[in-house]
């Protein structure tokens, strides 16, 4: 299949290796990858910050970007979200015909990566070694608004060597939010600290998820505890194996 | 007496009040305890409803009929309360709805009235209203008992008390009423002094005030839930009986109680059904108060009527399911939110029925979980509605110029300039790697300046690598990406 | 009529110029795909209403209605209830014996709060829910009745139980539609303000009895 990488803004900038393990998953799988290089931002931290001419316009982009890909497979879900859901509905509220037509047709094949590897893929095992103690965040987005965790959690179950670990509590959020964790500063960190001891609890080695904004947040407070404890993407865990041990 | 009058007008920025709240253990202990109870309680009674999402959707829908035909149902319940026997009176605002009220007091010479716990009124800020007249309102509820007798503010739609723990309210009592010296912090015995303490008001104040969770248009009959029975006591004993309601109260037919009797108590006390329910249509020989007000409240309803991204704010039920599942007010409690409604459902009622200045922090006060809409059982897409008035704030501060030339203004616009090309984007990137050296330690950033400081307080931040992904890419790939579809635009 | 009223119904008007002039207001068009018919009095039903009824610390015995008599009394003696208040019209075959029963010809609060408890029938029950209905009608007696007295029993009679609270709401409409007020009991009265915890008994009555009455 050929499928189009639509990395993130964020990943792009400080997590390649995310986006690299992305593709070395597909490619293995047997898949053909491109990636639109003028691809940047699909907008949501505009639009979740009340700035919508801004989010508009990089929609339209965004669209002209991505329209002539059959397939778009992007590790992140809230980013998977804005597009699959806040387009359409961006579009509805402008009254915009033309534009209602065009969102609807790219929600339809915009996937999170997981979820396309286990619903669209039908494949659970993609032949990952990882041999740690693992514990996986639910991350909003992809808990509330995708409804993919089984996805993620049967692909983890697959990984040889890796023992998955219940996060107590897992569905709560744990602080980010965008703007909300400078904003709001105290009260995501409040959220932060509770996250962070449920994730001591389990003993895990490694908090994954979907989402490396989430996992950033995490991994900077895991970072101050010093315990070596330490976030990764999911798409990480999947791209290592036997052979090439990534950490 | 307390005095916050009226309920809905936030002082402080919600950081602010947060900040305070976040430092308060003892009330994030009760509020944690709390909510967590009351978590656990909601998913199994809601988890034995095999039909639940249809009763949400049915549930939305006829909210949503509501909102669309207002005016319609109003003029149907006014017609069918006034055949009933009872008088319907339109306030614009809570200072007329306090009014109405007050003078049909006065007319009746009361010098005590009775309250069954109301939001709207909170809202209207009617006891210290009623106050200025010489009328004291007796709140009837345990929770605004203890809020009450406290001189406290409720923190919580549906247990005004939830701040307190045991301890701290048979202090209270001890403090304000006769003959507890020997009180003990169970709370059936807290309880048990409650209820001998009301039980002769209930028996000699003829006049009563109550809120209302539905009226129903085709038959005139308004509908009240409640546990403890105070609310019964207050309906059925009283010569004159005053209910407030907001005009968004109303309900078309008799029969779309099927869905609320049914949606509401699993969603506010977590039980199957709550303990008592009363029905009644305007007044009655022999049975209940001889006379009967209705009194419908505007109140700013009808602004958020007309914006109609947010006009299902309205259909709210004040169940307080958003509240308890939400990890902002699980942490900061009720008060930072400053007004009659906190929680998820207060962020963005409260900003709807107020000024700009400091309500308009609420909006943000949340990380955008989804956690609420989830549990709403009329499903307000609660996180929709967040965004959207932020959007109508951020549209506010443009038209000003110093909004419009405000670091987060600028910052947001140089972002989506940046976003508008990948050139631009692949330039900045690139400026970032050489931008943060100075903050770089090892392998992380532990310390940032201005509004990035409230992030690195707690957190490190992952510091911008060498190569992007889009450099690794041209690197390994670059040639085989161009030929690829959207490869080049 | 008030300046007042003509102001908010022209707010409300101007705010709603989204929506088509003409369309229907009601609510009859609303999807309602969650379950309305149940098995009303069937020995399943009654089972039902039996354990969600107890569930809320209600105590709930079962007799045939040629039983009935001997089944209250068992009860009263059993709750030591010596003075008992009751409606005019309640069906003579539930008239308590063996105790005082002090009928409404029109008592003052203070003398039905002085009474030992009220016997009352009901109008409807909700198995789903464990909640009886009054409609204040035959047997019921007015709202104080039930309200103030510390002790409920109330007789219901299995035909009268239906299963789930959307059939409860139609068996209720011809009453609404007359006026009557109803009051749905689930339980003794109870509170969860302090922590949370559900204390029983508060302002009604703390105690509630079920007797249903096999008909």
């Amino acid at each position: 299949m050929q499928v189009s990488l639509f990395i993130s803004c964020f990943n792009d900038t400080l997590f390649p290796q995310t986006g690299q393990a992305v593709v070395s998953v597909l490619e293995r799988l047997g898949h053909s990858v491109d990636f639109p290089m003028e691809q940047t931002c699909c907008g949501q931290m505009h639009l979740n910050s009340g700035y919508r001419d801004e989010t508009v316009g990089l929609m339209r982009r965004f669209l002209d970007v991505f329209e002539p890909c059959d397939v778009i497979v992007c590790p992140s879900s809230s980013c998977v979200s804005t597009v699959r859901t806040s387009y359409p509905r961006l579009a509805r509220e402008m009254g915009d015909a033309e534009l209602i037509r065009r969102t609807d047709a790219l929600a339809g094949k915009v996937f999170e990566f997981s979820e396309f590897l286990v619903r669209k893929l039908g494949v659970e095992d993609v032949g990952a070694y990882y041999p740690h103690r693992v514990t996986y965040h639910p991350t909003c987005n992809s808990l509330r608004a995708l409804k993919i965790t089984d996805a993620a959690l049967a692909l983890l179950r697959n990984v040889r060597g890796l023992e998955l670990i219940e996060l107590p509590k897992s569905e709560e959020c744990c602080g980010f939010g965008g703007t909300f964790a400078v904003k709001n500063a105290d009260t995501s960190i409040a959220m932060l600290t509770d996250k962070l001891a449920n994730i001591r609890s389990t003993q895990a080695e490694v908090c994954t998820a979907v989402d490396n904004s989430c996992l950033m947040h995490i991994a900077g407070g895991l970072s101050r505890e010093r315990s070596g404890r330490r976030a990764l993407h999911l798409a990480e865990i999947l791209a290592s194996t036997e052979e090439g041990m990534r950490q | 007496m307390t005095d916050f009058a009226p309920g809905i007008v936030v002082e402080r920025d919600f950081p602010d009040a947060a900040r305070d709240a976040l430092a308060n253990t003892q009330l994030r202990r009760n509020i944690g305890k709390a909510t967590n109870t009351i978590r656990a309680k909601r998913l199994k009674v809601v988890g034995e409803m095999p039909d639940w999402q249809e009763l949400r959707e049915a549930g939305r829908q006829i909210k949503a009929q509501v909102a669309r035909h207002l005016d319609t149902h109003l003029l149907k319940l006014e017609e069918a309360v006034t055949a009933a026997g009872g008088r319907v009176h339109w306030a614009r605002d809570g200072e007329e709805a306090n009014r109405i009220i007050g003078e049909i007091l006065a007319r009746h010479g009361a010098r005590e009235v009775l309250k069954i716990k109301s939001l709207t009124t909170d809202e209207t800020g009617l006891n210290s209203a009623l106050a200025q007249r010489g009328i004291s309102a007796i709140e009837t509820d345990l929770a605004e008992v203890i809020v009450q007798l406290g001189e406290d503010r409720s923190s919580h739609i549906l247990v005004p008390a939830i701040h307190r723990n045991r301890a701290e309210i048979r202090e209270i009592f001890k403090r304000k009423l006769a003959g507890t010296e020997n009180l003990s912090d169970e709370p059936a015995e807290l309880a048990g002094a409650a209820r001998r303490y009301l039980r002769e008001k209930f028996l000699t104040v003829p006049f009563a005030i109550s809120g209302a969770n539905f009226a129903v248009a085709e038959t005139g009959s308004v509908a009240i839930f409640e546990s403890e029975g105070n609310g019964r006591m207050c309906l059925t004993l009283p010569k004159v009986l005053i209910s407030l309601m907001g005009i968004e109260k109303v309900i078309p037919s008799w029969r779309d109680m099927e869905v609320f009797l049914q949606t509401l108590p699993r969603s506010s006390t977590a039980e199957r059904m709550n303990p008592y329910n009363s029905v009644w249509s305007g007044t009655r020989a022999g049975e209940g108060p001889e006379e009967f007000h209705l009194v419908l409240l505007d109140n700013g309803r009808t602004d958020v009527l007309a914006d109609e991204p947010a006009r299902e704010t309205l259909a709210c039920i004040r169940c307080s399911a958003c509240l308890n599942v939400c990890p902002v007010y699980e942490r900061t409690g009720g008060h930072a939110y400053g007004s009659t409604y906190p929680g998820p459902i207060g962020a963005i009622l409260t900003p709807q029925l107020n000024q700009p200045g400091p309500a308009e922090t609420l909006p943000y006060a949340s990380s955008l979980c989804g956690a609420c809409f989830e549990a709403c059982p009329v499903k307000i897409d609660i996180p929709r509605i967040l965004v959207h008035l932020r959007g109508k704030i951020v549209g506010r501060k443009k038209e000003t110029l110093a909004g419009k030339f405000s670091g987060e203004a600028i910052a947001m616009a140089a972002m989506a300039r940046i976003f508008g090309s990948a050139r631009l984007f692949e330039l900045a990137q690139k400026s970032a790697v050489i931008g943060q050296k100075p903050f770089v330690r090892g392998n992380v950033i532990p310390s940032l300046p201005g509004p990035m400081a409230g992030w690195t307080a707690m957190r490190d931040v992952t510091p911008v690598p060498k190569q992007s992904f889009r450099q690794w890419w041209r690197a390994e790939r670059g040639a085989e990406s161009s030929a690829k579809p959207g490869g080049s635009a | 009529m008030s300046e007042a009223r003509t102001a908010i119904l022209e707010r409300i008007r101007s705010a709603l110029r989204d929506v088509p002039p003409g369309e229907d207001a009601s609510t009859d068009g609303v999807e309602r795909a969650f379950h309305r018919r149940g098995e009303p009095g069937t020995p399943e039903t009654v089972a039902r209403f039996a354990e969600r009824a107890a569930a809320y610390k209600v105590s709930v015995s079962e007799c045939d209605s040629a039983g009935a008599g001997a089944a209250i009394h068992e009860i009263l003696e059993r709750r030591g209830h010596r003075r008992m208040v009751t409606a005019e019209d309640l069906p003579q075959a539930f008239v308590p014996h063996g105790c005082d029963v002090i009928v409404d010809h029109g008592l003052t609060f203070a003398e039905i709060a002085a009474a030992d408890g009220v016997l009352t029938t009901c109008a409807t029950a909700i198995a789903e829910t464990g909640t009886i209905v009054l409609d204040h009608g035959e047997g019921q007696g007015r709202r104080a009745l039930t309200l103030l007295p510390d002790y409920h029993l109330c007789i219901v009679e299995t035909d009268r139980v239906v299963s789930l609270v959307p059939e409860a709401v139609a068996r209720m409409e011809p009453s609404v539609k007359a006026g009557r007020p109803l009051t749905f009991i689930s339980g003794p009265s109870a509170t969860s303000d302090i922590e949370l915890n559900r204390v029983e008994g508060v302002h009604g009555p703390r105690t509630l009895d079920v007797l249903i009455v096999r008909s």
